[in-house]
């Protein structure tokens, strides 16, 4: 029953947009009054997709395996939290969520949008239209979730139990807020272009658009790279995965975009920056979407396994591709304004900074689409691991630290170096803490130290600003100082990290330098939709602290599947993060324990990036 | 006339692009491993490098020893890197070292074997990087210290001294 009314609210939802459409072009040039049937009937398909939306959920709750995407990723026995959050956890179900936050998005922005011009409004709505008629399609013809199976099975199949998290359930819709998002600002720059109208105050108007994409995008990425380091138990933050860099390019764009949006919003410069990664970042979002799930690249998102669903992307990803470009060759004239620029200058800085964040957008994109090129041409095969974006990357960090300290101590238009000897002083500083640091440690000592010298830099620069500054340019400070954090998180916690991996029986004990490590017990126990075998390892360390740490073996019965859950002890300074596993027909299990410092900061120190983004967006309330 | 140049040269670009991806929509081989999570190394029948014979890990794991499955190519550099630490292991009688041939050309990985001299007991050949796949290996080189059938340690990149010093106190 559900699926019949989804089934046909979407179905419903689709002929909305053809009416907006009609509504448009019809208003577009006859009156100067902006017409309301397009706000009602934006409105209107809103709801039908929620409606939609609602009746998957329903499905899921309710086991309506008659369902083909419920029978194909719910169980009867699992717990009510992760049969809502299955919703999302397929192919089909996410794209439903990915129009629901489409209709939503189009919503509000005519809703806040009533001050700009009628022209504007009705050609931003048309290009958001043409992206909705697309997911529509793409929804009802290759992956409708409201599939009908006869005879109705029993039973599910169930949801990976690697998904059953609760990271993992918000996850997608974080994300899914950033990358719709993104779409608004394409619609909306392709229009302003369209109408000549590159200005101040678009900016002004689109900034909270671009701050409320990043914003989400930065949380959505940060719950991702959460889930992996505890869930997949091998214990790192980012693994430079085909599947992370892909949600790593549309930030990339999205944070250029951030700074230059701030520039235009003061005065009319670097429009063509804007309207270029105005467009990159949502056809990023797209082809990331388009490369993960069509199977071209190999991952735990791979849900399409269907040619004609990757095929059916691509050309509609293309097809928006070609239509911007059309756009901007035809209708987007360069500001003809174009002062010289004083090289000590906020402008400068501004896009030293965009040249920096474009090397790294290009570096990771080569990284992650170039073996896809090279298979075409030559069918050779190649991967590409970490050790390519280390090398590539982090030197260039060192300069753009240093550029992101001083840039944003300099004037607009022209600066000078009066006043500014704390900034020589703080480096002294930096640098001789770093070597102090550095110093005793069997690692490079000047890559190291000069690493850490710039990251600490920024650090203190940023930390200085909130008392000298306090309340202004918060927003700036917060994230800055957050970047600093994290660069100096990552830095610390490559450098001191320790890895110990032994085969224990219960009773054994294991003696490394620092700590004793001792396996005492296990306990079995059945749970609602799995096994749990949980061990207690009991961690001695030199200077007489003790440390009880119960890392788990989860026996899940629906897909029968093995899952480690590492067992994490979190403190302010580092992270004690232990796994275990069965050695087959043996006493012994495989003990994985890892001493990881300032992982915490890692998350905390993103979660202050967004907040930066979170404290912008407030600001103007303030004015 | 260079203003009119530019939007010819951009469309070019995205039409390779479009093409370049169309064409690898039509070979991919969607494979998606069943989890990373699975410590056991899966059960799998490969083909044995340059021969027509196949054989199966039940019988390529089946000793109570060490075995280190070492996923290589010889397009690969930092497989050379590790290849000392490799032949290191080779003449240690509680480890055998399995090769897995990945992604490569047959005249190819004969020549690196030449070379520099095979550690390997058993070779065998995953042309088409499923069984990597299967194995949860992130790219080349990787190696699996297999007891059992059960994989104890995963290094991904090269052996470097430090996870060299690792799998010896490891098989002590």
């Amino acid at each position: 029953m559900a699926s019949i009314v989804g089934s046909y609210s979407l179905i419903f939802g689709l002929s909305c947009s053809f009416l907006i459409i009609f509504f448009s072009i019809k208003n577009f040039k006859n009156t100067q009054v902006f017409d309301n049937r397009i706000l009602s009937f934006t409105f209107l398909q809103f709801f039908l997709v929620v409606i939609s939306f609602f009746s998957l959920i329903l499905a899921f709750v309710y086991s309506d395996f008659s369902n083909e995407t419920v029978f194909n990723h719910s169980h009867t026995t699992k717990p009510l939290f992760y049969k809502i959050s299955g919703t999302w956890g397929n192919h089909e179900g996410s794209l439903l969520l990915w129009l629901l936050v489409l209709t939503l998005f189009i919503s509000i922005f005519l809703l806040k949008s009533k001050k700009q011009k009628k022209q504007y409004r009705i050609l931003t709505s048309l290009i958001q239209q043409i992206i909705i008629i697309g997911f529509f399609f793409f929804l009802i013809m290759t992956s409708n979730p409201f599939n009908y199976i006869f005879p109705i099975p029993k039973e599910g199949l169930g949801l990976n139990p690697i998904l059953q998290d609760p990271a993992l359930a918000i996850h997608p819709p974080m994300l899914y807020l950033g990358y719709v998002g993104s779409s608004i600002i394409f619609s909306s720059s392709l229009a302003a272009m369209t109408l000549n109208d590159i200005s101040r105050d678009w900016a002004k108007h689109i900034k909270q658009w671009v701050l409320v994409s990043w914003f989400f995008l930065t949380l959505g990425i940060l719950l991702g790279s959460i889930w992996a380091y505890y869930e997949l138990g091998w214990g790192g933050f980012w693994f430079w995965d085909p599947v992370e860099n892909v949600s790593l390019m549309p930030w990339l764009a999205l944070t250029t975009l951030l700074h230059c949006i701030l520039v235009l919003e003061k005065k009319l410069f670097l429009t063509s920056w804007v309207v270029i990664l105005s467009i990159a970042t949502f056809t990023l979002s797209m082809s990331g979407t388009f490369l993960v799930r069509s199977g071209i690249l190999n991952s735990v998102h791979t849900f399409a396994n269907d040619p004609e669903r990757g095929l059916f992307i691509l050309i509609f990803l293309f097809c928006l591709i070609f239509l911007s470009l059309f756009i901007f060759f035809f209708f987007f004239k360069t500001d003809k304004n174009n002062n010289s620029l004083f090289w000590l200058s906020k402008e400068t800085a501004i896009l030293v900074n965009n040249w920096f964040m474009v090397y790294f957008l290009v570096v990771v994109l080569v990284g992650t689409i170039y073996p896809i090129f090279l298979e075409v041409f030559s069918s050779e095969k190649i991967s590409i691991g970490p050790p390519f974006y280390n090398k590539l990357i982090i030197p260039f960090l060192i300069p753009f630290l240093l550029a992101m300290t001083i840039g944003p101590k300099l004037k607009w238009i022209k600066s000078d170096l009066r006043n500014k000897g704390y900034l020589i002083l703080f480096f002294i500083i930096s640098l001789l803490l770093s070597i102090m640091i550095i110093k005793n440690l069997s690692i490079n000592f000047l890559v190291n130290t000069v690493l850490v010298t710039s990251a600490f830099y920024l650090f203190f620069i940023t930390s200085r600003d909130f008392f000298v500054k306090g309340f202004n340019k918060l927003s700036q400070n917060i994230a800055h100082f957050g970047f600093s954090l994290l660069i100096l998180s990552i830095l610390f916690n490559n450098i001191f990290s320790t890895e110990i991996i032994s085969n224990l029986k219960i009773g054994e004990t294991f003696e490394g330098k620092n700590f004793k490590i001792k396996f005492e017990k296990i306990k079995q126990k059945e749970e609602y939709n799995y096994k749990s075998i949980k061990g207690k390892f009991k961690i001695e360390n030199l200077d007489g602290s003790i440390e009880v740490l119960y890392p788990e073996l989860r026996i899940y019965n629906q897909p029968n599947i093995v899952t480690s859950e590492a067992d994490i002890k979190t403190n302010f300074l580092t992270d004690k993060f232990m796994t275990m596993n069965y050695v087959q027909n043996q006493d012994y299990f495989n003990v994985r324990y890892q001493v990881k410092p300032f992982m915490i900061w890692i998350w905390l120190s993103v979660i202050l990036i967004s907040l930066g983004g979170f404290v912008s967006f407030f600001k103007r309330y303030e004015n | 006339m260079k203003i009119k140049f530019l939007p010819f040269f951009l469309t070019i670009i995205f039409l390779t692009i479009f093409f370049v991806f169309y064409k690898s929509l039509q070979t991919s081989n969607i494979y998606t491993p069943k989890t990373n999570l699975e410590k056991n190394i899966p059960l799998f029948t490969a083909d044995i490098f340059d021969s027509n014979k196949k054989i199966s890990s039940e019988d390529i794991f089946k000793d109570n020893i060490y075995y280190l499955l070492n996923i290589w190519a010889s397009w690969c550099a930092p497989c050379r890197e590790e290849h000392i630490f490799l032949m290191d292991l080779s003449k240690s009688k509680k480890i055998e070292i399995i090769g897995l041939n990945y992604k490569d050309k047959i005249d190819n990985a004969k020549k690196f074997l030449n070379d520099f001299k095979s550690p390997y007991k058993i070779i065998i050949s995953d042309l088409d990087g499923t069984l990597s796949i299967e194995l949860g290996a992130y790219g080349v080189p990787e190696s699996y210290l297999i007891y059992n059938k059960k994989i104890l340690k995963k290094v991904v990149g090269p052996i470097s001294t430090n996870s060299f010093s690792a799998i010896n106190k490891l098989i002590k």
